[in-house]
């Protein structure tokens, strides 16, 4: 609570103002959008939540994760398989027969009660993330190695997924839903609900995020971020720290695989595997990391891109999204959000004059090893 | 730049731009979707190389067919990622017979008007843009699909939508959409006739070699059934992962399990390795008789004709089908692609499929999906494979087996056919040691 | 035992080839730190300049697997993908040393282009390659051990491509060079040495060497744009494993990998070989984070 009174301080109307802007256009959007685009545009707020998820790992605590297709994927299957069990009404789903089980194993089982299978799409991904959290964290990998290890992960799970086909469905996942809680789940209605729970989830993973953000351990988290050592020696310890953080951020990812599977129908090893995760990254670094609103309009931006220039040149599109990563990249480092705050400040373009004055005082050595420096980390 | 600088207070004009951001991101949205989209009928459809339409078009809500003569249908293939090395060519087939069609008058009068769509190997995309293609694009019919994965992805989002999808490749059966026309082979007129062949010719020992999906594992549940019945048991059952380029341990284990033949159902690029390392290690089809069931004119391009040599393979088609429409079909091809392209079973499927709905269509007078549905019972198409006959109940087609041998140029000889169209049995229901199959799927 | 004798060339096969693809991204990653995923479309570009060479030689004399083409073909595959780094560092990387895990975005975005780029140039399906003549067979040692010829040739390729980088490092002006800007890049450049050319010129042998890569690839694996993707995450295994900036250590990871992964495969599935061998690698990075060979840092 105190955090929001802090947060609240001098800035209500104006930091609330863009939010509830964007909050009513997204629930203004149904009346507008046809069908087909109203779906669309609630795929990409479930990957909005997956940004934000991966933002909080990445952008404020400072860990890229490759990992995060996974924990989408796991609360993908949570909710995939209720939904499937609830067609078949408990009997054994079609794929698990034609890989020769005989009964529904023991489990899977618990997954046709919404009791269990619900709080799963969370719990799963974040004890996953929470484990390989600790493991990691505590023998300190960093950097490129924590990336890494976790496209690893995401490797490593999506072969599982695709070898264990009794168990998963393999490589084609689990579709062919009927019933979501006895209702249609392709029925126009069905659909416009799950997107407004998908616009509500979405406000509600932010405005959380924000408390955390702007909270004590927000603070220190990224305080750890930008120098951990210090945060090691005025006595907190990163490792559970980030351990945590790494699970909440694995939890969200679920919510948002658990949204994503209702309103597009399948979940697949395809959703789990390294260039998906990859994606996550990218669509964060294209909004912004470390912003809060950066990860909503990365995620929603380059998907509609993706869609839009496929639907325009579907035999060439592949060229301009390979260009739209290294354009992004190259040109907008802290993302559009950072576009946004450097024009304001104007420090985008003050200082490079400052640094080269700078320079100048120092003489032909700072040169050398300003330019050095610049050209390698 | 830290992110604690975002926290600054006063940043009106940032959030102004924040929100400006998200109207522009909505706006987006809704301008890629082009359509005069505040009216509360479908929007009616847009690809900007559709001939302009006056809006009054888009009454009629449920009118596939518009006013100035085109008839939409769309074409879903994987054009990037991995799958696109064999989907590109079915897309090419596809087109090929949309511009014939087109060239002797098109169907009830009106020109086809293909909507090419990517699949990008992503069976979530597949469920996007089939969506899109029926809903926004309003398209009569599909082609498209060559994975299972893919056509179970699309599957909910024909049947949620009433639309029609054809799909042009082999499977692995079980399975009766009422909304998909399957122009392959279900598993009892490739499969179980391969099988039966090789029982035929003396082979005791069989190894099941497939990739780790769907159609390999249910193939082999039903060959494994197969040959108990026959008193058998498989040698070896080994599953690679997708995309799996090493196999000279899978080699080692054929060689130590010694069978008579290696029933292949690899995927795609493993095949190229596998043959390859399986001419290195020195074992010849003399040695070893290998049947690939995923393998056709189009990978044996890949693969080399010098690896593959006397291997055989079991399809519905060959290039090399003696049949006066397949002359045609070939030239017409090469003509259109290129000298140096191949045809082969899928793409026979995937051009065909193509007139089969056409001439459904002609028969309803309309392109209404119940209509094409019911017109389309015991149809009967010469195409370049020969006759081909849609099945009353199933909406697969009858279509005749052919078991062939690679020779050194790429192509296949026939050594062996069912001599008529063996008529499509999804479910294997004909077969007594196949009992129960359909019971538990559905 | 013929069978045990058998797989243990499997696994060195397997090991060779690791470390070959390994064998670049261990200079560009190992020794730049800059995560280059787009490794695997340089192994692409190389399998392809075979393909290209062939294509062109089959127009111009009509043979399309003559041993010339075939021996042309190795060290331009080199020259092309290594041009292409060039290209790619001098445009893109040099902007990103500062931040690491950007050119790991940034490469993807050029993975992405390269393959498409191949796509649209040599056509969407698998191409093939042809073998000249004394590259096909197997060496018969007994009855059922058999050595394929192309795989002691990509081992004697790899062998090559490992005396060569020690001679470009440690017998080279370059080599040196190089070796003093990744010690101590300020103190190199203050003595004169340009450090924008030492990293051009490193980013470019890595992609060479990944071009090399897919030269050898041709004769085992298919040629398709989307190559690179089956190679590009046991490349990178075997880096992390190695510990970065180790040539010493990619290749003892990349024997430990090889021959563990064949072991495995061998007792139980290709599926579970893999992830077993993968989940070790992650236990042993628990371990010791730095990799089997460590790098003793100033």
């Amino acid at each position: 609570m105190s955090a929001l009174l802090q947060l609240s301080r001098g800035t209500l109307v104006t930091s609330w103002a863009p939010l509830i802007v964007m909050l009513a256009l997204l629930l203004l959007a149904p009346f507008v959008l046809s069908d087909f685009r109203l779906g669309l545009l609630g795929k990409f707020l479930t990957f909005a939540i997956l940004a934000l998820a991966l933002n909080l790992i990445w952008g404020y605590a400072g860990m890229l994760s490759l990992g995060h297709g996974v924990f989408f994927g796991l609360g993908g299957y949570a909710m995939g398989m209720f939904m499937k069990l609830e067609g078949t009404g408990g009997k054994l789903p079609d794929f698990m027969f034609w890989s020769g089980l005989e009964e529904l194993p023991f489990f899977i089982a618990p997954f046709k009660y919404a009791w269990f299978a619900l709080p799963m799409v969370f719990i799963l991904p974040a004890a996953v993330a929470g484990g390989l959290g600790y493991l990691v964290f505590r023998s300190r990998i960093t950097g490129v190695y924590f990336a890494l290890i976790t496209q690893a992960l995401s490797l490593i799970v999506s072969i599982l997924f695709i070898g264990q086909q009794p168990y998963t469905g393999g490589t084609n996942g689990i579709t062919n839903y009927s019933t979501l809680f006895g209702y249609q789940v392709f029925s126009p209605g069905t659909q416009l609900t799950l997107y407004f729970i998908t616009v509500i989830a979405l406000a509600v993973v932010y405005l959380v995020l924000r408390l955390v953000v702007n909270s004590r351990s927000g603070r220190i988290m990224i305080a750890m971020r930008d120098d951990e050592n210090r945060v090691r020696f005025m006595g907190y310890d990163p490792a559970i720290l980030k351990t945590i953080a790494f699970a909440a951020s694995g939890g969200i990812a679920g919510i948002a695989g658990a949204l994503f599977v209702p309103q597009v129908g399948i979940i697949s090893p395809s959703s789990m595997g390294i260039l998906q995760s990859i994606e996550i990254a990218v669509w964060v670094a294209v909004g912004g990391r470390g912003t809060l609103a950066g990860p909503i309009i990365g995620a929603v931006l380059v998907n509609a891109a993706k869609s839009g220039l496929s639907e325009s040149f579907p035999v060439i599109w592949q060229f301009f999204l390979g260009g739209l990563f290294i354009g992004a990249v190259l040109l907008f480092p802290a993302g559009i959000m950072g576009l946004f705050r450097g024009e304001l400040s104007r420090e985008r373009f003050t200082r490079p004059l400052t640094r080269i004055r700078e320079l100048k005082q120092q003489g032909i050595g700072g040169v050398v090893r300003q330019w050095t420096t610049t050209s390698f980390r | 730049m830290s992110g604690l600088s975002m926290l600054r207070p006063g940043m009106i004009a940032t959030c102004v731009k924040v929100a400006l951001g998200a109207l522009l991101l909505i706006s987006v949205i809704a301008c890629s979707s082009a359509a005069p989209a505040a009216t509360t009928a479908p929007a009616q459809t847009m690809k900007e190389t559709a001939p302009t339409a006056p809006a009054s078009d888009a009454m009629a809500g449920s009118m596939k067919e518009d006013a100035s003569g085109v008839i939409k249908v769309g074409v879903l293939h994987s054009l990037s990622g991995t799958m696109s090395i064999s989907e590109t060519a079915v897309k090419d087939a596809t087109l090929l017979a949309i511009e014939e069609i087109n060239a002797s008058g098109g169907v009830l009068g009106k020109q086809i008007e293909p909507v090419i769509e990517d699949g990008a190997s992503d069976w979530p995309t597949f469920a996007e843009k089939a969506k899109k293609l029926i809903q926004s694009d309003e398209v009569a019919v599909v082609f498209g699909g060559w994975t299972s994965a893919s056509r179970k992805a699309m599957l909910p989002v024909f049947e949620a939508n009433n639309g029609l999808l054809f799909y042009p490749v082999q499977y692995e059966g079980l399975e009766t959409s009422p909304n998909i026309f399957y122009t392959g082979a279900t598993t009892n007129q490739q499969i179980v006739p391969a099988v039966e062949y090789l029982l035929k010719e003396g082979n005791t020992k069989f190894y099941l070699l497939g990739s780790d999906y769907v159609f390999p594992r249910t193939s082999n549940l039903i060959i494994n059934k197969q040959l108990k019945a026959a008193g058998l048991e498989a040698v070896g059952e080994e599953y690679t992962p997708l995309g799996h380029t090493e196999y000279s341990t899978v080699i080692a284990k054929i060689r130590s399990a010694e069978p008579d033949v290696v029933f292949n159902t690899l995927n795609g690029d493993s095949n190229v390795a596998f043959f390859k390392q399986l001419k290195d290690a020195g074992i010849s089809p003399e040695d070893l008789t290998t049947v690939s069931v995923s393998v056709a004119e189009e990978e044996i391009t890949g693969i080399g004709a010098e690896n593959m040599v006397g291997h055989l393979v079991a399809w519905n088609y060959f290039q090399t089908t003696e049949t006066p429409e397949n002359t045609k079909f070939v030239s017409a091809f090469k003509t259109k692609y290129g000298e140096n392209r191949v045809t082969d079973d899928p793409i026979e499927a995937g051009y065909f499929g193509v007139y089969i709905w056409a001439k459904a269509v002609e028969k309803a007078g309309s392109t209404d999906v119940a209509a094409v549905k019911e017109a389309a019972k015991g149809l009967q198409f010469q195409a370049p494979g020969g006759l081909v006959t849609v099945h009353d109940s199933n909406q697969h087609v009858a279509k005749t087996v052919r078991i062939g041998a690679v020779r050194d140029d790429g192509q296949i000889d026939e050594i062996w056919n069912s001599g008529s169209p063996v008529v499509p049995d999804p479910y294997l229901d004909t077969y007594d040691w196949a009992s129960g199959l359909r019971e538990s799927v559905q | 035992m013929e069978v045990w004798a058998l797989q243990l060339f499997n696994g060195l096969s397997l090991s060779s080839i690791l470390l070959l693809i390994a064998l670049g991204l261990a200079l560009s990653f190992g020794l730049m730190n800059v995560i280059n995923l787009a490794h695997g479309e340089f192994i692409m570009l190389g399998a392809y300049t075979v393909y290209a060479l062939q294509q062109a030689a089959m127009a111009l004399t009509g043979d399309v697997s003559s041993s010339v083409t075939f021996i042309m073909a190795i060290p331009l595959s080199f020259v092309v993908a290594g041009a292409v780094g060039m290209l790619v560092e001098a445009g893109l990387i040099r902007f990103l040393y500062q931040r690491p895990l950007d050119t790991l975005l940034a490469t993807v975005g050029v993975g992405i282009f390269l393959q498409q780029l191949a796509r649209s140039i040599f056509g969407a399906p698998n191409v093939q390659v042809v073998a000249p003549w004394w590259l096909t067979g197997g060496l018969e040692l007994t009855d059922g051990l058999v050595l394929p010829i192309k795989r002691l040739f990509i081992i004697a390729l790899v062998l090559v491509c490992i005396a060569g980088l020690y001679w470009y490092m440690y017998r080279s002006s370059e080599g040196r060079r190089t070796r003093a800007v990744m010690q101590n890049r300020e103190m190199a450049a203050s003595l004169g040495v340009s450090t924008r050319r030492v990293d051009n010129l490193t980013f470019a042998l890595g992609s060479g060497l990944a071009g090399l890569a897919g030269c050898g690839l041709t004769l085992i694996g298919p040629i398709g744009p989307s190559l690179g993707t089956f190679y590009i995450v046991d490349a990178f295994i075997v880096v992390i494993l190695g510990g970065l900036g180790q040539i010493p250590g990619t290749i003892l990871a990349a024997l430990i990998i090889g021959i563990l992964n064949t072991v495995f495969e061998f007792g139980t599935t290709a599926v579970v070989g893999k992830v077993l061998v993968f989940a070790m690698v992650i236990l042993f990075l628990q371990w010791r984070p730095n990799g089997l060979v460590r790098v003793r840092g100033r």
